[in-house]
């Protein structure tokens, strides 16, 4: 019974999704305001009927209903209930349904928090929302129902959660990714309802600016933890693969990234203002993109649950409707808006710009070599894969002007720079910068590599080009300590996210070059030693878990005859789907990651081991997290509060 | 012509240029990186869609069926050897050495990527199994279709 109440509450939120997009704008149309009002309240409604039907499909999870399919697919009663809690999103009929939950949060939370904005243009954004929630509710109920029951014949247990997503980032990873995707439809919502206004201001880009930051952050850390799971559970211990599924979340950060970056020139110089509504329009088409690229089942993968041509071409023509839509609605009103800044050739508007143009051919290098294989198989040509070294060579190539351009920006001011005042700055970052990377790779690197020497020396030119800004800036009028207190939040958000991507450079190339990689064959009493660590592999031990048994290998670390650290990695035997897992064992530092994963038993008793040493890999996420954490700066900065403050006076 | 003509003029070629460069540029970097996907048979009579035969030392990604009794394994090492084939009747040797993904069994479809050694051995940098016991890659699935062990083992 309670199924069928799920249901029929997401129906009812469809409807009251609809009527968001119709009613308003019929009040628009006909000039009456209690149509116009509407708007808030049906976003309300319709967020309150889809988090119903998402609560009773969470409860029947965890009461471990199996006559409905779903759950008897992705589900077993011996699940501890925090994985059957995370299972509702474990697949696909679940995890859309998670997708239009957000996507009704992120519309609400609209409607609840611009108070400031005029009652029409909330109209106008609140229906495009509505418009997109209709297509994915649509979507759930014909292709995707998750509360389809398996009646009258419904098995007495479930067949469990794959145990690859019975992990804790994973219970975490879905729900933030999703919220940047989704969360790329508001600016997307924004921008729509400014053409369809023909007003685009440099108050359209203040609106929409915390919110496009707050997307960006959610997916940014999204795709942090997406990065750090795969690293610790798939067990070789990678983080990136160009797997064409982290493709598709990684192009709309791109243009995400962009996208905050123009925005905060339409913001602050009312320029390049169509530009910018074009990216907000890429970003969420992205996300589209690669919610149809990963749930369609032309990719196959961890994240491809389910393939069925059904839901893949539904997706293709809401995708095309949305997207085209969007460009013909763009192509009619973008020629109306005039930017009236103007700027010099060396001007910050200009290394904004460079930022801009250096990150979509990122996008495009990424969108060519995920389509490629596509398209190659559709013509006919049949399948091939594009090896990592494309990705990685490309990037190499774009990350250096990108990082040099990143040093020196800051330093530019708005409209017009001349070029000796930035000599002295320069300069000394310049000094600063290769005298730490020769330090840090004297210490750190157990060789030299050209590779690594550039890597190295663009992070520590970001960072000692944003310390010295920071520096500048805040001794410009006050004291340093009390300058520093001075500074906006947006300014700060600004160095810490330009040091975050520091970071992340150095872990990468630390991570890229200095790696050491071990396959090896050990009988238990037998031991093996690289970079001053000794790994002997002492005993084997049983397993017996909650739903799982195996066996675990024991480890004893020592460095330079220094004890360490014990380290068990296991090999586990999921006993519902009989499926073998890896748990890698990793002691984690600063300066390196120690990492076993056990292979298979072989036939003469020894043991296959995975033996890695990454230098620095946790600056891979660390990067992003202060990334994150900018963002978050960002929107607390007092331009977007004064607002608030206001509102409450008013 | 006029200099504000002349700018533009220079301005646009520059453009034009720098973007055929990079877009060259990219495009050779994928020229390097392309891997196509061969099934045993194609690798011994040529593709099906064009009929091209890999070279020796091109890499590629191959995808069949571990034949049942043929992996052999080094005793001092993790080197191991196998053999792939598919309904087509071919069969190739692949080599690797490292550790076998967890799914890795007899008589399972798996997929390798590597490099062509002579016309039927493959020297495999990467072994990829399935992820669980529902999923095949879709090439793998095509190539096997129809064999008797796939049958069986059909719910």
């Amino acid at each position: 019974m309670l199924a069928e109440i799920g249901q029929f509450t997401l129906a009812i939120a469809c409807m009251f999704a609809l009527l968001q997009t119709v009613y308003p704008l019929y009040g628009i149309y006909a000039r009456q305001q209690n149509a116009i009002e509407s708007a808030k309240m049906l976003t309300i409604l319709q967020f309150v009927f889809v988090s119903l039907s998402f609560v009773i499909l969470s409860y029947l999870f965890l009461a471990n209903d199996f006559t409905v399919t779903y759950i008897a697919t992705n589900s077993n009663s011996a699940l501890p209930w925090y994985y059957r809690l995370s299972a509702v999103w474990g697949a696909h009929e679940g995890s859309l349904l998670l997708w239009v939950l957000l996507l009704a949060l992120w519309s609400c939370a609209v409607a609840v928090m611009s108070k400031r904005l005029p009652v029409e243009s909330i109209a106008r954004v609140l229906a495009v929302l509505g418009l997109l929630s209709v297509g994915f509710y649509l979507f759930v109920l014909l292709t995707s129902n998750p509360f389809l029951r398996t009646l009258p014949y419904f098995p007495v247990d479930g067949r469990d959660l794959n145990p690859l997503l019975q992990d804790i980032g994973l219970i975490l990873h879905p729900p933030m990714l999703y919220m940047g995707y989704v969360g790329f439809s508001v600016a997307f919502a924004f921008a729509i309802a400014a053409l369809m206004e023909g007003r685009l201001d440099s108050a359209w880009a203040k609106w929409s600016r915390p919110w496009t930051m707050a997307a960006w952050v959610f997916l940014t850390i999204g795709i942090a933890l997406g990065s750090w799971w795969a690293y610790y559970e798939l067990g070789w211990g990678g983080w990136w693969f160009w797997d064409p599924v982290e493709n598709a979340s990684f192009m709309p950060w791109i243009a995400g990234t962009a996208l905050i970056h123009s925005l905060a020139v339409s913001e602050k110089r009312g320029v390049f203002k169509s530009w910018t509504v074009l990216l907000a329009i890429s970003a969420f088409s992205l996300s589209l993109l690669g919610t149809f690229l990963v749930r369609s089942g032309i990719l196959v993968s961890v994240h491809a649950f389910a393939s069925d041509p059904e839901r893949g071409l539904f997706i293709l023509a809401f995708l095309i409707l949305v997207i085209g839509g969007s460009l013909l609605l763009y192509a009619v009103q973008a020629s109306k808006v005039k930017s009236r800044g103007r700027y010099r050739l060396f001007s910050r508007e200009t290394m904004l710009l460079s930022n801009n143009i250096l990150l979509i051919a990122a996008l495009i290098v990424v969108l060519l070599g995920t389509l490629l294989p596509l398209v190659h198989k559709e013509i006919g040509l049949g399948s091939i894969s594009i090896g990592e070294p494309f990705f990685n060579s490309m990037f190499s190539i774009l990350v250096v002007p990108f990082a040099l351009f990143l040093g020196v920006a800051p330093f530019v001011r708005w409209k017009r720079q001349s070029i000796n005042e930035l000599f002295k700055p320069l300069l000394h970052s310049l000094i600063i910068a290769t005298v730490i990377t020769l330090l840090f790779l004297y210490s750190f690197a157990s060789h030299f590599t050209w590779l690594a020497l550039m890597g190295v020396f663009l992070g520590f030119w970001v960072l000692s080009c944003t310390c010295y800004e920071l520096y500048l800036r805040a001794t410009h009028r006050f004291s340093l300590l009390k300058g520093l207190t001075k500074l906006g939040y947006s300014h700060w958000a600004m160095s810490v996210g330009h040091a975050g991507f520091a970071v992340m450079i150095i872990g990468i190339t630390m991570t890229q070059n200095y790696s050491i990689e071990r396959d090896v064959k050990l009988h238990i009493g037998e031991s093996i030693r690289f970079e001053h660590y000794d790994f002997h592999f002492d005993a084997v031990e049983a397993l017996q878990g909650k739903n799982y048994t195996g066996s675990v290998g024991v480890f004893t670390i020592k460095k330079d005859g220094q004890y360490v650290t014990t380290m068990k990695p296991e090999k586990r035997i999921y006993t519902v789907q009989r499926m073998p897992m890896t748990e890698a064992a990793i002691d984690a530092g600063v300066t390196r990651d120690l990492y076993i994963a056990m292979g298979e038993m072989l036939p003469d008793g020894g043991w296959a081991v995975r033996i890695y040493y990454k230098p620095f890999i946790r600056w891979i996420w660390f990067g992003p997290l202060m990334m994150g954490f900018a963002g978050i700066l960002m929107m607390l900065d007092r331009r977007y509060r004064v607002k608030k403050v206001d509102e409450e006076e008013a | 012509m006029n200099p504000r003509r002349k700018k533009r003029l220079l301005i646009t070629s520059a453009l034009v240029v720098g973007l055929s460069l990079s877009v060259g540029l990219v495009l050779f970097a994928l020229q390097q990186n392309i891997d196509l996907f061969y099934t045993p048979s194609e690798i011994i009579n040529g593709k099906n869609e064009t009929g091209v035969k890999p070279v020796i030392g091109q890499r590629l990604r191959i995808g069949g069926m571990v034949l049942n009794g043929s992996v052999k394994r080094d005793p001092e090492s993790l080197q191991v050897s196998f053999d792939l084939i598919d309904n087509g009747g071919g069969i190739v040797t692949v080599y690797f050495d490292g550790i076998l993904p967890d799914l890795f069994r007899e008589g399972q479809g798996i997929v390798a990527q590597g490099e062509l050694l002579t016309a039927t051995e493959i020297n495999a940098f990467e072994v990829l199994a399935k992820h669980d016991e529902e999923y095949m890659p879709p090439e793998v699935a095509k190539a096997l279709e129809g064999m008797d062990h796939l049958k069986k083992n059909k719910k």
